[in-house]
Protein backbone atom coordinates (compact mmCIF):
# COMPACT_ATOMS: atom_id res chain seq x y z
CA UNK A 1 0.00 0.00 0.00
CA UNK A 2 1.79 2.96 -0.97
CA UNK A 3 -0.65 5.84 0.52
CA UNK A 4 -1.32 4.64 4.11
CA UNK A 5 1.03 7.39 5.54
CA UNK A 6 -1.30 9.87 4.04
CA UNK A 7 -4.30 11.26 5.65
CA UNK A 8 -6.26 12.72 3.76
CA UNK A 9 -8.62 15.94 5.43
CA UNK A 10 -12.44 15.09 5.75
CA UNK A 11 -14.65 17.41 3.53
CA UNK A 12 -15.07 20.53 5.21
CA UNK A 13 -18.34 20.40 7.08
CA UNK A 14 -18.97 23.20 9.73
CA UNK A 15 -20.80 21.31 11.95
CA UNK A 16 -17.92 19.33 12.58
CA UNK A 17 -15.59 22.72 12.94
CA UNK A 18 -18.18 24.66 15.18
CA UNK A 19 -17.71 21.66 17.83
CA UNK A 20 -13.90 22.86 18.18
CA UNK A 21 -14.64 26.25 19.69
CA UNK A 22 -15.85 26.54 22.99
CA UNK A 23 -16.73 30.14 22.57
CA UNK A 24 -19.45 29.27 19.83
CA UNK A 25 -21.05 27.10 22.49
CA UNK A 26 -21.78 29.86 24.59
CA UNK A 27 -25.57 32.03 25.45
CA UNK A 28 -25.62 36.27 25.47
CA UNK A 29 -28.29 38.24 26.38
CA UNK A 30 -30.07 34.84 26.63
CA UNK A 31 -29.38 33.83 22.84
CA UNK A 32 -26.86 31.28 21.38
CA UNK A 33 -23.55 33.41 20.22
CA UNK A 34 -23.53 34.40 16.92
CA UNK A 35 -20.26 35.97 16.60
CA UNK A 36 -19.77 38.10 13.58
CA UNK A 37 -16.44 40.33 14.54
CA UNK A 38 -13.97 37.48 13.12
CA UNK A 39 -12.38 40.99 11.87
CA UNK A 40 -11.32 42.20 15.17
CA UNK A 41 -10.32 38.98 16.66
CA UNK A 42 -11.15 35.09 15.95
CA UNK A 43 -12.24 32.34 18.44
CA UNK A 44 -9.54 30.11 19.82
CA UNK A 45 -9.88 26.32 19.10
CA UNK A 46 -9.67 23.69 21.33
CA UNK A 47 -6.00 22.71 19.83
CA UNK A 48 -4.89 25.99 20.59
CA UNK A 49 -6.08 26.22 23.82
CA UNK A 50 -4.67 22.83 24.71
CA UNK A 51 -1.47 23.22 23.20
CA UNK A 52 -0.63 26.66 25.47
CA UNK A 53 -1.93 24.34 28.87
CA UNK A 54 0.42 21.71 28.05
CA UNK A 55 3.08 24.06 27.24
CA UNK A 56 2.42 25.84 30.88
CA UNK A 57 1.63 22.49 32.66
CA UNK A 58 4.26 20.51 31.14
CA UNK A 59 7.76 22.50 30.15
CA UNK A 60 7.17 26.25 31.01
CA UNK A 61 11.02 27.61 30.42
CA UNK A 62 12.86 30.21 29.06
CA UNK A 63 13.95 29.88 25.22
CA UNK A 64 17.50 29.54 23.59
CA UNK A 65 19.77 30.04 26.85
CA UNK A 66 19.14 27.25 28.69
CA UNK A 67 21.01 24.00 29.09
CA UNK A 68 18.47 22.18 31.13
CA UNK A 69 15.34 19.58 29.18
CA UNK A 70 12.79 21.67 30.01
CA UNK A 71 14.52 25.22 28.18
CA UNK A 72 14.79 22.64 25.25
CA UNK A 73 12.00 21.96 25.08
CA UNK A 74 10.47 25.48 25.15
CA UNK A 75 13.24 26.39 22.97
CA UNK A 76 12.15 23.40 19.98
CA UNK A 77 8.42 23.90 20.49
CA UNK A 78 9.11 27.95 19.94
CA UNK A 79 11.20 26.96 17.09
CA UNK A 80 9.17 24.57 15.81
CA UNK A 81 5.96 26.91 15.43
CA UNK A 82 8.18 29.37 13.35
CA UNK A 83 8.35 26.52 10.95
CA UNK A 84 4.89 26.22 10.73
CA UNK A 85 4.15 29.71 10.21
CA UNK A 86 7.00 29.47 7.55
CA UNK A 87 4.94 26.27 5.46
CA UNK A 88 1.96 27.85 6.12
CA UNK A 89 3.33 31.18 3.89
CA UNK A 90 5.78 29.38 2.24
CA UNK A 91 8.64 31.01 3.13
CA UNK A 92 11.91 30.18 1.48
CA UNK A 93 12.95 30.37 4.79
CA UNK A 94 12.54 29.87 8.34
CA UNK A 95 14.99 32.62 9.23
CA UNK A 96 12.42 34.93 7.27
CA UNK A 97 9.57 34.59 9.90
CA UNK A 98 10.17 36.97 12.57
CA UNK A 99 8.05 36.65 16.07
CA UNK A 100 6.37 40.14 16.74
CA UNK A 101 3.53 41.46 19.06
CA UNK A 102 1.41 41.43 15.79
CA UNK A 103 0.76 43.32 13.00
CA UNK A 104 1.14 46.98 14.08
CA UNK A 105 4.39 46.11 15.81
CA UNK A 106 5.38 44.31 12.69
CA UNK A 107 4.30 47.63 10.32
CA UNK A 108 6.43 49.48 13.27
CA UNK A 109 9.41 47.41 12.93
CA UNK A 110 9.65 47.93 8.86
CA UNK A 111 8.79 51.71 9.53
CA UNK A 112 11.86 52.28 12.31
CA UNK A 113 14.24 49.93 10.60
CA UNK A 114 14.06 49.67 6.72
CA UNK A 115 13.07 53.42 6.91
CA UNK A 116 15.65 54.57 8.93
CA UNK A 117 18.46 52.63 6.64
CA UNK A 118 16.32 54.00 3.42
CA UNK A 119 13.90 57.03 3.67
CA UNK A 120 15.47 60.08 3.15
CA UNK A 121 14.52 64.13 2.47
CA UNK A 122 12.74 64.15 -0.16
CA UNK A 123 12.04 60.39 -0.69
CA UNK A 124 8.12 59.28 -0.86
CA UNK A 125 6.31 56.32 0.99
CA UNK A 126 2.91 55.11 -0.24
CA UNK A 127 -0.14 53.82 1.18
CA UNK A 128 -3.51 53.67 0.22
CA UNK A 129 -6.54 55.35 1.40
CA UNK A 130 -8.24 52.13 2.70
CA UNK A 131 -5.10 51.55 5.56
CA UNK A 132 -5.98 51.19 9.63
CA UNK A 133 -4.13 53.61 11.63
CA UNK A 134 -1.51 51.03 12.54
CA UNK A 135 -0.69 51.28 8.46
CA UNK A 136 -0.63 55.11 8.35
CA UNK A 137 0.59 56.54 11.90
CA UNK A 138 4.08 54.76 11.68
CA UNK A 139 4.72 56.17 8.23
CA UNK A 140 3.54 59.49 9.55
CA UNK A 141 5.54 59.37 12.13
CA UNK A 142 8.59 58.25 9.32
CA UNK A 143 7.85 60.57 6.92
CA UNK A 144 7.80 63.50 9.65
CA UNK A 145 10.99 63.08 11.01
CA UNK A 146 12.67 62.22 7.86
CA UNK A 147 11.25 64.91 6.09
CA UNK A 148 9.66 62.49 3.35
CA UNK A 149 6.35 63.05 1.89
CA UNK A 150 3.50 59.76 2.54
CA UNK A 151 1.26 59.77 -0.44
CA UNK A 152 -2.44 57.95 -0.21
CA UNK A 153 -3.53 56.14 -3.56
CA UNK A 154 -7.13 56.83 -3.66
CA UNK A 155 -10.13 54.17 -4.27
CA UNK A 156 -12.75 54.28 -6.27
CA UNK A 157 -16.95 54.62 -5.08
CA UNK A 158 -16.44 50.40 -5.00
CA UNK A 159 -14.10 50.61 -2.60
CA UNK A 160 -11.57 49.36 -5.17
CA UNK A 161 -8.07 51.15 -5.49
CA UNK A 162 -6.98 53.52 -8.56
CA UNK A 163 -4.60 51.85 -10.47
CA UNK A 164 -4.29 54.35 -12.62
CA UNK A 165 -3.35 57.00 -9.99
CA UNK A 166 -0.69 54.42 -7.98
CA UNK A 167 1.41 54.07 -11.78
CA UNK A 168 1.54 57.81 -11.57
CA UNK A 169 3.12 58.39 -8.01
CA UNK A 170 5.79 55.57 -8.88
CA UNK A 171 8.88 57.28 -9.03
CA UNK A 172 12.32 56.47 -8.00
CA UNK A 173 11.50 58.98 -5.13
CA UNK A 174 9.46 55.90 -3.63
CA UNK A 175 10.94 54.17 -1.23
CA UNK A 176 8.42 51.57 0.01
CA UNK A 177 4.59 50.83 -0.64
CA UNK A 178 3.15 49.71 2.80
CA UNK A 179 -0.86 48.47 1.91
CA UNK A 180 -3.39 46.31 2.88
CA UNK A 181 -3.83 43.44 1.54
CA UNK A 182 -7.32 42.75 2.58
CA UNK A 183 -9.36 45.80 3.60
CA UNK A 184 -10.87 45.77 7.23
CA UNK A 185 -13.82 47.58 6.52
CA UNK A 186 -14.84 47.44 3.03
CA UNK A 187 -13.13 43.69 2.68
CA UNK A 188 -11.65 44.67 -0.72
CA UNK A 189 -9.13 42.12 -1.63
CA UNK A 190 -6.96 44.24 -3.35
CA UNK A 191 -4.66 43.38 -6.70
CA UNK A 192 -1.38 43.22 -4.36
CA UNK A 193 0.53 41.06 -6.86
CA UNK A 194 -0.10 43.32 -10.00
CA UNK A 195 1.08 46.26 -7.29
CA UNK A 196 3.82 44.14 -6.13
CA UNK A 197 5.34 43.86 -9.81
CA UNK A 198 4.99 47.44 -10.70
CA UNK A 199 6.79 48.57 -8.26
CA UNK A 200 9.24 45.99 -8.31
CA UNK A 201 9.98 47.37 -12.17
CA UNK A 202 11.09 50.35 -10.19
CA UNK A 203 13.21 48.43 -7.58
CA UNK A 204 10.73 49.68 -4.56
CA UNK A 205 10.27 47.15 -1.76
CA UNK A 206 6.60 46.36 -0.70
CA UNK A 207 5.39 45.65 2.40
CA UNK A 208 1.82 43.91 2.54
CA UNK A 209 -0.68 44.19 5.50
CA UNK A 210 -2.28 40.67 6.32
CA UNK A 211 -4.18 41.02 9.19
CA UNK A 212 -7.43 40.59 7.23
CA UNK A 213 -6.36 38.38 4.60
CA UNK A 214 -4.57 35.58 6.85
CA UNK A 215 -7.26 33.99 8.11
CA UNK A 216 -8.69 34.09 4.43
CA UNK A 217 -6.86 34.20 1.45
CA UNK A 218 -4.01 31.21 0.98
CA UNK A 219 -0.74 33.81 1.45
CA UNK A 220 2.36 32.80 -0.36
CA UNK A 221 4.84 34.90 0.00
CA UNK A 222 6.83 33.86 -2.38
CA UNK A 223 4.15 33.69 -4.99
CA UNK A 224 3.37 37.04 -4.37
CA UNK A 225 7.21 38.13 -4.49
CA UNK A 226 6.10 40.13 -1.41
CA UNK A 227 9.23 41.80 0.84
CA UNK A 228 7.74 41.94 3.98
CA UNK A 229 4.41 40.36 5.32
CA UNK A 230 2.56 41.45 8.46
CA UNK A 231 -0.11 39.25 10.54
CA UNK A 232 -1.63 38.97 13.85
CA UNK A 233 -1.86 36.02 15.32
CA UNK A 234 -5.21 36.53 16.97
CA UNK A 235 -7.07 36.99 13.63
CA UNK A 236 -5.87 33.50 12.31
CA UNK A 237 -7.56 31.71 15.34
CA UNK A 238 -4.09 31.97 17.70
CA UNK A 239 -3.67 34.02 21.02
CA UNK A 240 -3.16 37.62 20.80
CA UNK A 241 0.15 39.18 21.80
CA UNK A 242 1.70 37.68 18.96
CA UNK A 243 2.22 38.45 15.33
CA UNK A 244 4.54 37.34 12.40
CA UNK A 245 6.63 39.77 10.41
CA UNK A 246 7.66 38.35 7.29
CA UNK A 247 10.71 39.64 5.48
CA UNK A 248 12.67 38.63 2.49
CA UNK A 249 15.67 36.98 3.90
CA UNK A 250 18.19 39.90 1.74
CA UNK A 251 16.27 42.81 3.88
CA UNK A 252 15.99 41.32 7.30
CA UNK A 253 20.11 40.61 6.77
CA UNK A 254 19.95 43.83 5.42
CA UNK A 255 18.17 46.58 7.64
CA UNK A 256 19.33 47.29 11.02
CA UNK A 257 17.69 45.95 14.26
CA UNK A 258 14.45 46.90 16.02
CA UNK A 259 15.11 46.67 19.73
CA UNK A 260 18.19 45.74 21.86
CA UNK A 261 18.29 43.45 24.41
CA UNK A 262 18.69 39.59 25.19
CA UNK A 263 18.17 37.27 22.40
CA UNK A 264 19.23 39.66 19.64
CA UNK A 265 22.70 39.57 20.25
CA UNK A 266 25.42 36.49 19.24
CA UNK A 267 26.08 34.82 22.94
CA UNK A 268 27.61 31.43 23.56
CA UNK A 269 26.37 29.24 26.54
CA UNK A 270 27.64 25.48 27.88
CA UNK A 271 24.70 24.14 25.87
CA UNK A 272 24.86 25.56 22.32
CA UNK A 273 25.89 29.06 20.22
CA UNK A 274 23.06 31.42 20.28
CA UNK A 275 21.98 32.62 17.09
CA UNK A 276 22.06 36.72 16.16
CA UNK A 277 20.81 36.33 12.72
CA UNK A 278 17.56 37.15 11.42
CA UNK A 279 14.59 36.60 12.83
CA UNK A 280 16.47 36.92 16.31
CA UNK A 281 18.20 39.89 15.52
CA UNK A 282 15.10 41.14 15.89
CA UNK A 283 13.57 39.52 18.77
CA UNK A 284 14.70 41.21 21.80
CA UNK A 285 14.15 40.26 25.11
CA UNK A 286 12.03 37.19 26.20
CA UNK A 287 9.47 36.39 23.51
CA UNK A 288 5.92 35.24 23.83
CA UNK A 289 6.98 31.47 24.07
CA UNK A 290 3.28 30.32 24.90
CA UNK A 291 1.54 32.03 22.53
CA UNK A 292 3.86 30.87 19.54
CA UNK A 293 3.23 27.38 20.68
CA UNK A 294 -0.47 28.24 20.52
CA UNK A 295 0.06 30.32 16.80
CA UNK A 296 1.62 27.06 15.48
CA UNK A 297 -1.22 24.98 17.19
CA UNK A 298 -3.86 27.55 15.08
CA UNK A 299 -1.91 27.13 11.86
CA UNK A 300 -1.32 22.90 12.32
CA UNK A 301 -5.02 23.33 12.83
CA UNK A 302 -6.07 24.84 9.88
CA UNK A 303 -4.00 22.76 7.61
CA UNK A 304 -5.08 19.49 9.15
CA UNK A 305 -8.96 20.95 7.76
CA UNK A 306 -9.84 20.71 4.15
CA UNK A 307 -8.55 24.22 3.09
CA UNK A 308 -9.98 24.40 -0.03
CA UNK A 309 -13.04 23.04 1.01
CA UNK A 310 -13.13 25.48 4.12
CA UNK A 311 -12.01 28.49 1.78
CA UNK A 312 -15.25 27.65 -0.82
CA UNK A 313 -17.63 27.80 2.02
CA UNK A 314 -16.19 31.06 3.49
CA UNK A 315 -16.83 32.49 0.11
CA UNK A 316 -20.28 30.87 -0.46
CA UNK A 317 -20.95 32.02 2.55
CA UNK A 318 -20.28 35.28 2.04
CA UNK A 319 -21.82 35.80 -0.84
CA UNK A 320 -25.39 34.66 0.66
CA UNK A 321 -24.63 37.01 3.31
CA UNK A 322 -24.52 39.38 0.61
CA UNK A 323 -27.23 38.83 -1.19
CA UNK A 324 -29.49 38.79 2.22
CA UNK A 325 -28.50 41.85 3.90
CA UNK A 326 -29.01 43.16 0.27
CA UNK A 327 -32.59 42.47 0.82
CA UNK A 328 -32.88 44.77 3.86
CA UNK A 329 -34.63 47.98 2.92
CA UNK A 330 -32.29 50.88 3.13
CA UNK A 331 -28.99 49.39 3.55
CA UNK A 332 -26.26 50.30 1.49
CA UNK A 333 -23.08 48.69 1.76
CA UNK A 334 -19.48 50.53 2.34
CA UNK A 335 -17.83 49.31 -0.50
CA UNK A 336 -18.66 47.24 -3.23
CA UNK A 337 -15.26 45.77 -4.84
CA UNK A 338 -15.66 42.79 -6.96
CA UNK A 339 -13.33 40.55 -5.07
CA UNK A 340 -13.77 40.80 -1.46
CA UNK A 341 -13.74 38.99 1.65
CA UNK A 342 -14.11 38.82 5.13
CA UNK A 343 -15.35 42.46 6.21
CA UNK A 344 -19.20 43.65 5.11
CA UNK A 345 -19.58 47.20 6.22
CA UNK A 346 -23.10 48.63 5.85
CA UNK A 347 -25.18 51.70 7.19
CA UNK A 348 -29.25 51.18 7.40
CA UNK A 349 -31.02 54.44 6.34
CA UNK A 350 -29.37 56.99 8.67
CA UNK A 351 -29.20 55.04 11.98
CA UNK A 352 -26.23 55.39 13.97
CA UNK A 353 -24.13 52.08 13.82
CA UNK A 354 -24.07 51.70 17.91
CA UNK A 355 -28.11 52.26 17.39
CA UNK A 356 -27.93 49.20 15.41
CA UNK A 357 -25.03 46.95 17.23
CA UNK A 358 -26.58 47.52 20.98
CA UNK A 359 -29.68 46.36 19.42
CA UNK A 360 -27.85 43.68 17.49
CA UNK A 361 -26.06 42.93 20.90
CA UNK A 362 -29.58 42.29 22.87
CA UNK A 363 -29.98 39.44 20.36
CA UNK A 364 -26.79 37.96 20.86
CA UNK A 365 -25.57 38.81 17.72
CA UNK A 366 -21.71 40.46 18.07
CA UNK A 367 -20.98 42.60 14.99
CA UNK A 368 -18.47 46.10 15.30
CA UNK A 369 -19.99 49.48 14.98
CA UNK A 370 -17.43 52.44 14.39
CA UNK A 371 -14.79 53.56 12.17
CA UNK A 372 -12.39 50.35 12.60
CA UNK A 373 -9.68 52.23 13.13
CA UNK A 374 -10.09 53.81 9.22
CA UNK A 375 -11.47 57.49 9.98
CA UNK A 376 -9.49 58.94 6.60
CA UNK A 377 -12.12 56.13 5.01
CA UNK A 378 -15.14 57.46 6.99
CA UNK A 379 -13.95 61.00 6.21
CA UNK A 380 -14.38 60.10 2.51
CA UNK A 381 -17.72 58.59 2.70
CA UNK A 382 -19.05 61.64 4.85
CA UNK A 383 -20.52 58.56 7.45
CA UNK A 384 -19.61 58.24 11.61
CA UNK A 385 -18.64 54.68 11.02
CA UNK A 386 -20.20 51.45 9.83
CA UNK A 387 -22.13 48.20 11.20
CA UNK A 388 -19.63 45.44 9.98
CA UNK A 389 -20.53 41.87 9.83
CA UNK A 390 -17.15 39.67 9.14
CA UNK A 391 -17.53 35.95 8.80
CA UNK A 392 -15.36 33.46 8.85
CA UNK A 393 -15.42 29.58 8.53
CA UNK A 394 -17.09 28.43 12.10
CA UNK A 395 -20.49 30.87 10.47
CA UNK A 396 -23.23 29.31 9.10
CA UNK A 397 -26.29 30.44 7.20
CA UNK A 398 -28.63 30.03 9.67
CA UNK A 399 -26.50 32.92 11.70
CA UNK A 400 -26.27 35.05 8.63
CA UNK A 401 -30.62 34.36 8.93
CA UNK A 402 -30.53 35.76 12.53
CA UNK A 403 -28.41 38.53 11.50
CA UNK A 404 -31.00 39.52 8.92
CA UNK A 405 -33.92 39.35 10.69
CA UNK A 406 -32.10 40.76 13.70
CA UNK A 407 -31.34 44.02 11.94
CA UNK A 408 -34.70 43.61 10.68
CA UNK A 409 -36.11 44.10 14.27
CA UNK A 410 -33.57 46.63 15.19
CA UNK A 411 -34.99 48.72 12.52
CA UNK A 412 -38.64 48.25 13.21
CA UNK A 413 -37.59 49.67 16.79
CA UNK A 414 -35.83 52.52 15.95
CA UNK A 415 -38.50 53.68 13.10
CA UNK A 416 -41.52 53.13 15.72
CA UNK B 1 -37.85 66.39 43.73
CA UNK B 2 -34.53 66.04 45.12
CA UNK B 3 -31.46 64.14 42.26
CA UNK B 4 -32.12 60.79 44.18
CA UNK B 5 -36.03 60.76 44.12
CA UNK B 6 -35.42 61.49 40.07
CA UNK B 7 -33.83 58.46 39.75
CA UNK B 8 -35.85 56.72 41.40
CA UNK B 9 -38.62 57.50 40.02
CA UNK B 10 -36.55 56.62 36.85
CA UNK B 11 -35.88 53.09 38.31
CA UNK B 12 -39.44 52.61 38.97
CA UNK B 13 -40.35 53.41 35.22
CA UNK B 14 -37.58 50.46 34.02
CA UNK B 15 -39.19 48.07 36.53
CA UNK B 16 -42.50 48.16 34.09
CA UNK B 17 -40.30 46.63 31.32
CA UNK B 18 -40.29 42.86 31.67
CA UNK B 19 -38.24 42.41 28.31
CA UNK B 20 -35.24 44.04 26.65
CA UNK B 21 -37.06 45.60 23.80
CA UNK B 22 -39.75 47.26 26.00
CA UNK B 23 -37.00 48.66 27.82
CA UNK B 24 -34.98 49.65 24.45
CA UNK B 25 -37.86 51.29 22.71
CA UNK B 26 -38.69 53.16 25.49
CA UNK B 27 -35.24 54.71 25.46
CA UNK B 28 -35.63 55.20 22.01
CA UNK B 29 -38.46 57.41 22.66
CA UNK B 30 -37.27 58.94 25.17
CA UNK B 31 -34.62 59.94 22.64
CA UNK B 32 -36.89 60.93 19.68
CA UNK B 33 -38.88 63.38 22.44
CA UNK B 34 -36.26 65.19 23.89
CA UNK B 35 -36.28 68.54 22.27
CA UNK B 36 -33.91 69.31 20.08
CA UNK B 37 -31.13 71.37 20.44
CA UNK B 38 -30.97 75.39 19.52
CA UNK B 39 -28.98 75.14 16.72
CA UNK B 40 -26.48 77.95 17.74
CA UNK B 41 -26.21 75.63 20.79
CA UNK B 42 -25.00 72.62 18.85
CA UNK B 43 -20.99 73.66 17.72
CA UNK B 44 -17.89 72.02 18.81
CA UNK B 45 -17.11 74.05 21.57
CA UNK B 46 -20.46 71.81 23.06
CA UNK B 47 -18.92 69.04 21.38
CA UNK B 48 -18.64 65.56 23.86
CA UNK B 49 -16.23 63.34 21.56
CA UNK B 50 -17.23 59.73 22.34
CA UNK B 51 -15.17 57.16 20.29
CA UNK B 52 -18.20 55.59 18.66
CA UNK B 53 -21.46 58.99 19.42
CA UNK B 54 -21.30 62.41 19.80
CA UNK B 55 -23.02 64.36 22.22
CA UNK B 56 -23.87 67.82 22.40
CA UNK B 57 -24.46 69.80 25.92
CA UNK B 58 -25.27 73.47 26.95
CA UNK B 59 -25.52 74.06 30.23
CA UNK B 60 -27.63 77.53 31.40
CA UNK B 61 -27.26 78.59 34.94
CA UNK B 62 -30.31 80.43 37.29
CA UNK B 63 -30.23 81.26 40.76
CA UNK B 64 -27.89 78.76 41.89
CA UNK B 65 -29.47 76.08 39.91
CA UNK B 66 -28.36 74.42 36.25
CA UNK B 67 -30.30 73.72 33.15
CA UNK B 68 -29.42 71.43 30.64
CA UNK B 69 -30.12 70.55 26.97
CA UNK B 70 -28.63 67.92 24.63
CA UNK B 71 -28.34 66.27 21.41
CA UNK B 72 -26.51 62.88 20.17
CA UNK B 73 -26.00 61.45 16.77
CA UNK B 74 -26.98 58.34 18.24
CA UNK B 75 -30.50 57.62 19.55
CA UNK B 76 -30.21 55.22 22.41
CA UNK B 77 -27.29 57.14 23.38
CA UNK B 78 -29.67 60.39 23.10
CA UNK B 79 -32.60 58.29 24.91
CA UNK B 80 -29.59 57.77 28.08
CA UNK B 81 -29.18 61.63 27.55
CA UNK B 82 -32.48 62.31 28.01
CA UNK B 83 -32.55 60.23 31.20
CA UNK B 84 -29.27 62.02 33.08
CA UNK B 85 -31.01 65.08 32.06
CA UNK B 86 -34.05 64.10 33.58
CA UNK B 87 -32.58 63.43 37.22
CA UNK B 88 -30.24 66.10 37.22
CA UNK B 89 -32.01 69.53 34.96
CA UNK B 90 -32.81 72.32 37.01
CA UNK B 91 -30.81 70.65 40.33
CA UNK B 92 -28.42 73.05 42.20
CA UNK B 93 -24.95 73.33 41.38
CA UNK B 94 -23.74 72.13 44.70
CA UNK B 95 -26.20 68.90 44.47
CA UNK B 96 -25.00 68.16 41.05
CA UNK B 97 -21.49 68.01 41.57
CA UNK B 98 -21.48 65.33 44.21
CA UNK B 99 -24.93 63.53 42.73
CA UNK B 100 -23.92 59.81 42.39
CA UNK B 101 -25.82 58.63 39.23
CA UNK B 102 -26.76 55.06 40.17
CA UNK B 103 -30.08 54.81 38.75
CA UNK B 104 -28.00 53.98 35.21
CA UNK B 105 -26.72 50.52 37.10
CA UNK B 106 -30.31 49.70 38.57
CA UNK B 107 -31.98 49.99 35.05
CA UNK B 108 -29.47 47.51 33.36
CA UNK B 109 -27.45 49.94 31.31
CA UNK B 110 -24.55 49.57 33.42
CA UNK B 111 -22.21 49.30 30.57
CA UNK B 112 -23.18 52.41 28.97
CA UNK B 113 -20.72 53.80 31.59
CA UNK B 114 -17.90 52.23 31.00
CA UNK B 115 -15.06 53.93 29.70
CA UNK B 116 -14.41 51.08 27.06
CA UNK B 117 -17.65 52.09 25.28
CA UNK B 118 -16.98 55.57 24.20
CA UNK B 119 -20.39 56.55 23.29
CA UNK B 120 -20.00 59.90 24.78
CA UNK B 121 -22.66 59.13 28.11
CA UNK B 122 -19.62 59.31 30.87
CA UNK B 123 -17.83 62.20 29.65
CA UNK B 124 -21.18 63.68 29.26
CA UNK B 125 -21.93 63.03 33.17
CA UNK B 126 -18.22 64.31 33.74
CA UNK B 127 -18.66 67.32 31.65
CA UNK B 128 -21.89 68.18 33.80
CA UNK B 129 -20.29 67.56 36.74
CA UNK B 130 -17.75 70.49 35.85
CA UNK B 131 -20.37 72.81 34.85
CA UNK B 132 -21.55 72.29 38.25
CA UNK B 133 -18.36 72.62 40.52
CA UNK B 134 -17.61 75.61 37.80
CA UNK B 135 -20.73 77.53 38.75
CA UNK B 136 -20.26 76.86 42.39
CA UNK B 137 -17.36 78.48 42.30
CA UNK B 138 -17.99 81.33 40.29
CA UNK B 139 -21.23 82.35 42.49
CA UNK B 140 -18.79 81.60 45.98
CA UNK B 141 -16.63 84.60 43.98
CA UNK B 142 -19.74 86.86 43.35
Amino acid sequence: MFNDTITLPKPFNVADVRGDFPVLQTYVNGAPLVYFDNGATTQKPWAVLRAMEDYYTGYNSNVHRGVHTLSQQATAAYEAARETIAKYINAASVHEVVYTKGTTDSVNLVASTYGKKYVKEGDVVIISAMEHHSNIVPWQMLCEDKGATLKVIPFDENGELRMDAFKEMLDERVKLVSLTHVSNTMGTINPVKEIIALAHALNIPVMLDGAQAIAHLAVDVQDLDVDFYAFSSHKIYGPTGIGVLYGKEKWLNDIPPYQGGGDMIKTVTFAKTIYNDPPLKFEAGTPAIAESVGLGAALQYLMELDLAGMRAYEHHLNQVALEKLRTIDELRFIGNAKERNGAISFMIGNHHPTDVGELLDQQGIAVRTGHHCTQPLMDIFCIPGTVRASLTFYNTEEEVDKLVAGIKKAVIMLNK
Amino acid sequence: MTINEQQDAIISDFEMFTDWMDKYEYIIQLGKDLPALDEQYKVDDNLIRGCQSKVWLHADYKDGKLFFSADSDALITKGLVSLVIQALDGQPAKDIATAELYFVEKIGLKSHLSPTRSNGLLAMIKQIKMYAVAYQLKSSQN
